[in-house]
């Protein structure tokens, strides 16, 4: 065990020892504990393997930007196993092994490295014969590739999204975090502050000047990750599985900086920790990184863990000081270790670092800790547009944001020093609060005496023996990136895709900086010439569960659900609605053809709630129906219904309805299910150019509808009680009544959809089921669904939008030119019909019969003519009252006139034969239904 | 998630408009056929802003944004009929 006995351990509690297994191997951790913590405290330091050549990898800096902690948990891949915290009875086990962690079979990969140069894929895996890559290397590279295992059967929860807004959110609850938000919160901002960490505080948590809470006035959000900047201030923050999607007039980004590893043979052996996580280890979870230490001081923070390592009593064995630190040559001396001049030129070990060359000479260690100092976090602030640059002077690497509603603050701003940072922190929220229009001195940049220490540009030269480790994801070592400059890709974003630098799963937060220096040397340009690739959301790991959210299908019932329901209606979705598609259980075409039969030999009942209703209103509502309809409203008189049909302005059919006129200033306009919503858009939008004096509101949902339909329909609604007259002179056909039936308020149109008598009846929803009861009592009434209306309709030849026409359909080739007005001076579409007109019509849609008995009919069959595709059936059904299939389907113009056989290929590849009728199959005279 | 202005209902998320298109002037009486087709399909596409039919899709409202089709920031909101 190298846990440390309290004060050491601040994070965890020894009271609550938690059990979990790694590899199959009982640990033992605490509460508090993440899961790499955990290991690290027993002694485990190896915690997985590298993507390509499968070398042994430990934790480097603990702060969940890393590949080398991803373990597998349960069935959850690619867990960061130095955020996770432990729970009881958790199964991890390691990834990317062939066979297990301690003896992984694919280590031998790293046998062949010199044969496997970046890019080498590029070049081999081509033969020996054609069919070698699919044969033979395909599903073996397939086999190795990825780094978890993914259980297609297990079932992850699937997250909450939630909404919030604020004045200012600030991104990282670091020192300069703190203070930006205790100055906005001061100046009486809404401030919200979020942190990926269990507790604000950041570095304050594991440094001398104390434990840090969340300022009074401020909503603090622990374990809570930003994932992305989005326009306008919407940023994504995951916390657990809740999706909280932020708006904020000011975004302080003190997001701090990523500590970068040194470059040297064999950098990536467990054990070789840097800084920062050497103190989070000690500090927060009383982990003793090793018993022997090396510390490479290449800034101040070197000497923190240093006097870390000493406090805990862990041995120095060295300490390395590449370059002179003044003003800390106190603190140098007082540890009283071996110093060294110099740099780490190499590591050796083999499951963990076992001793390091300084100057020459070997020194024996099993931990290493480096500092080698941080690069900001440039992910969030660059997809808010920063700039991440280079200053030559100072040599690091400086962020720019000169956005409004956006601040850097702390660490990512440049500033290293704790007083410095803490003021640069209080200037943001100063900053935030004057952009918000709330009084706040405006503060002078701090000066920060150790922003010049901060970063330590370590030389990049390759080590003759390579392993010198550039990007730990990839498996990338400094002699790569040069020979892929060497190779002529001399471009960042060409490297980039060369040699996959960067592509690993911490996305170049540990490569991006040594990989622009190194391209900058070998292309001889300025480091601020090269630039960073491109940072994109998400900015760290997001689990699809967490963007998918819950299931959420939106139903819309009519208000006659429950009737349908009650009469054993089979109710499938239409769009969002749920309509009743027929009634009954057992044989579905007898139970049909009794739907279609009681419609033409007695009375049905249809809920048609489902129809678009608008109602136009205004002193312009008849010129506005003269433009968007093709059929004349203007002159329709009060009391009358007229057929509706909707053209776009290529004189294409997009929808069709009734409108019944009301008043000289109002109508009452109907239009199919699908297209109410595009019809009311499209209204709004005409008259927006059009500026006539109108006024329509949408009643889809206001308004319910019934058809009752039928030889004895007008029986029935006789011997309703109520004010309207249903008799033959007193309602003609195609005329409408406002009035009330069985003491519902109902606008009534009599209309033929079915071709047979028929009366709609509308009347607000929640009146339905009343009007359905009387109706349902008024005589033998059949109420029928969506199956025998489709019937129906066809038997008349009536189309249906959307399935008899496609996007370019015009009035003629549907045989539907009676329906446009030729007195109106304009009509959306009027145009392009004309236009059309000129060019010809080359395919109409044919009502087509074929012989009874005839099979293989469906939808979208093909038109034979000659032999070859000419048209496409659009619908079909078999006849009840006719006793025969009948179809509608697009036909060549020269073989659309009634008495023409059609040659149809049918579902079983055989060819059907049919013939071209009259428009109607069923009573061409109209007879029926305006009798 | 951008914020776009609209004249009656004030600043909302960009998902609760659905973009018209751009405006397009008036094609004169009697224009030939070739120049309606173009009138219709032909719609404008410069760098820079743009004065384009936007609505809200929950109260129906249509109005029209000038946009700067570069930086993709909305100038100005205003309805039409209205001064801008």
């Amino acid at each position: 065990m190298t846990r440390l006995p309290a004060p050491f351990g601040t994070r965890i509690d020894r009271t609550r020892p938690v059990s979990f297994r790694f590899e199959g191997r009982r640990v033992q951790g605490y509460a508090g504990d993440t899961i790499a913590s955990a290991l690290m405290a027993d002694g485990q330091m190896m915690l997985s393997r590298s993507f390509k050549y499968h070398r042994p990898r430990g934790a480097f800096g603990l702060a969940g930007a890393e590949a080398n902690t991803l373990v597998q948990v349960g069935a959850e891949p690619n867990v960061q196993a130095d955020l996770r915290e432990v729970a009881e009875g958790m199964e991890v086990t390691a990834q990317n092994v062939a066979g297990s962690l301690a003896f992984d079979r694919d280590a031998a990969i790293g046998l062949f490295a010199r044969f496997l140069p970046v890019g080498f894929y590029y070049r081999t895996f081509m033969g020996p014969t054609r069919q070698a890559w699919l044969r033979f290397w395909e599903p073996r590279i397939r086999a190795k590739a990825g780094l978890g295992r993914v259980d297609t059967g297990a079932r992850f929860p699937h997250g909450d999204k939630a909404h919030l807004h604020c004045d200012v959110l600030v991104v990282g609850g670091g020192p300069a975090g703190l203070a930006a938000a205790s100055e906005a919160a001061r100046g009486g901002a809404d401030v919200i502050l979020c942190d990926a960490g269990p507790e604000p505080g950041g570095s304050l948590c594991h440094a001398p000047q104390g434990a840090a809470s969340a300022p009074e006035g401020v909503r603090l959000m622990t374990r809570t990750a930003c994932t992305g900047w989005f326009a306008d201030n919407w940023l994504s923050l995951v916390q657990g599985g809740t999706l909280w999607r932020v708006r904020a007039r000011q975004v302080i980004f003190a997001v701090g900086g990523i500590e970068q590893p040194a470059v040297f043979r064999n950098n990536d052996l467990p054990g070789i920790i840097s800084a920062g996580a050497v103190r989070r280890l000690i500090r927060l979870h009383g982990v003793a990184p090793g018993r022997r230490a090396v510390v490479l001081a290449g800034t101040p923070e070197g000497l923190d863990a240093a006097e870390d390592l000493a406090a805990a009593g862990i041995a120095i064995a060295a300490l390395v000081v590449p370059r002179p630190l003044p003003g800390h040559e106190g603190r140098i001396a007082a540890l009283g270790c071996p110093v060294i001049a110099g740099r780490i030129e190499e590591a050796s070990g083999r499951a963990r670092v076992a001793r390091v060359r300084v100057a020459g000479s070997w020194v024996d260690c099993d931990c290493v800790a480096v500092s080698v100092g941080q690069a900001p976090a440039w992910q969030l602030p660059c997809q808010a547009g920063a700039v991440l640059g280079h200053d030559t002077a100072s040599e690091r690497f400086v962020l720019r944001l000169d956005r409004p509603g956006l601040h850097l603050a702390g660490t990512v701003n440049g500033y290293a020093g704790h007083a410095a940072v803490v003021a640069d922190g209080r200037r943001a929220g100063a900053a935030a609060l004057r952009a918000l229009g709330m009084s706040a001195a405006a503060e002078p940049a701090p000066k920060d005496i150790d922003a010049a220490l901060s970063f330590w540009h370590q030389p990049l030269d390759p080590h003759p023996g390579g392993k010198d480790f550039v990007d730990l994801d990839e498996d990338l070592q400094v002699a790569d990136l040069i020979n892929a400059v060497a190779e002529g890709y001399r471009e960042l974003e060409l490297v980039k895709r060369f040699t996959t630098v960067g592509m690993g799963p911490s996305q170049g937060r540990h490569s991006a900086l040594a990989t622009a220096r190194i391209v900058a040397e070998a292309t001889a340009r300025e480091v601020a010439e090269v630039g960073v690739a491109t940072a994109r959301p998400p900015a760290m790991p997001e689990a699809l569960g967490t963007l998918a959210g819950h299931g959420h299908t939106p139903e819309r019932r009519t208000a006659l659900h429950a009737r349908h329901l009650r009469l054993g209606a089979e109710m499938k979705p239409v769009g969002a609605w749920w309509r009743p598609y027929l009634y009954g259980r057992g044989d579905r075409e007898a139970l049909i053809a009794a739907e279609v039969a009681a419609v033409r030999t007695g009375v049905g009942l249809l809920d048609v709630s489902t129809l678009g209703k608008l109602e136009v209103r205004g002193a312009d509502a008849g010129e506005f129906l003269d433009r968007i309809y093709t059929m004349s409203h203007g002159t329709q008189p009060v009391g009358r219904v007229r057929y509706c049909l909707m053209l776009n302005e290529m004189g294409a059919v997009v929808d069709d309805g009734v409108a019944l006129r009301l008043a000289p200033d109002r109508f009452y306009v109907t239009a199919t299910t699908g297209a109410v919503a595009r019809v009311y858009a499209d209204m709004a939008m005409w008259n927006a150019q059009w500026g006539l004096r109108v006024d329509v509101a949408n009643l889809t949902g206001a308004f319910a509808g019934l058809n009752v339909t039928g030889p004895g329909a007008r029986d029935v609604l006789a011997r309703l009680p109520g004010d309207i007259d249903f008799s033959r002179d007193a309602f003609p056909y195609l005329s409408g009544r406002e009035g009330v039936v069985a003491g519902v308020p109902v606008r009534a149109m009599r209309i033929g959809f079915t071709g047979e008598l028929s009366y709609e009846l509308h009347c607000p929803a929640s009146h339905a089921p009343a009007l359905w009861d009387a109706v349902m009592a008024a005589g033998e009434v059949r109420p029928y669904g969506l199956e025998a209306s489709r019937i129906l309709r066809l038997e008349k030849g009536h189309i249906l939008i959307g399935q008899d026409t496609d996007a370019l359909s015009s009035p003629d080739e549907l045989g539907m030119g009676w329906a446009l007005s030729s007195k109106k001076p304009f009509h959306v579409g009027k145009r392009s019909v004309e236009m059309r007109r000129r060019l010809g019509v080359t395919r109409r849609l044919a009502a087509i019969a074929f012989p009874a008995g005839t099979r293989g009919l469906g939808e979208s069959c093909l038109v034979l003519a000659d032999g070859v595709p000419a048209g496409h059936v659009t619908s079909v059904a078999q006849s009840p009252t006719l006793g025969h299939p009948i179809a509608l389907a697009f036909v060549p113009a020269a073989l659309a006139a009634p008495g023409t056989g059609i040659a149809i290929r049918a579902r079983d590849g055989s060819t059907v034969t049919g013939t071209v009728t009259g428009h109607a199959f069923l009573d061409p005279k109209n007879t029926r239904q305006e009798g | 998630m951008k914020l776009l202005t609209c004249p009656l209902n004030g600043p909302r998320n960009i998902d609760e408009f659905q973009y018209l298109g751009p405006l397009r002037p008036d094609l004169a009486e009697g224009a030939a056929d070739a120049d309606w087709a173009a009138h219709l399909f032909r719609a404008e596409n410069r760098p820079g802003p743009m004065v384009e039919w936007w609505r809200h899709t929950p109260s129906n409202t249509v109005f029209l944004a000038e946009r700067h089709t570069l930086t993709d920031t909305i100038l100005r909101t205003w309805l039409p009929g209205a001064k801008p």
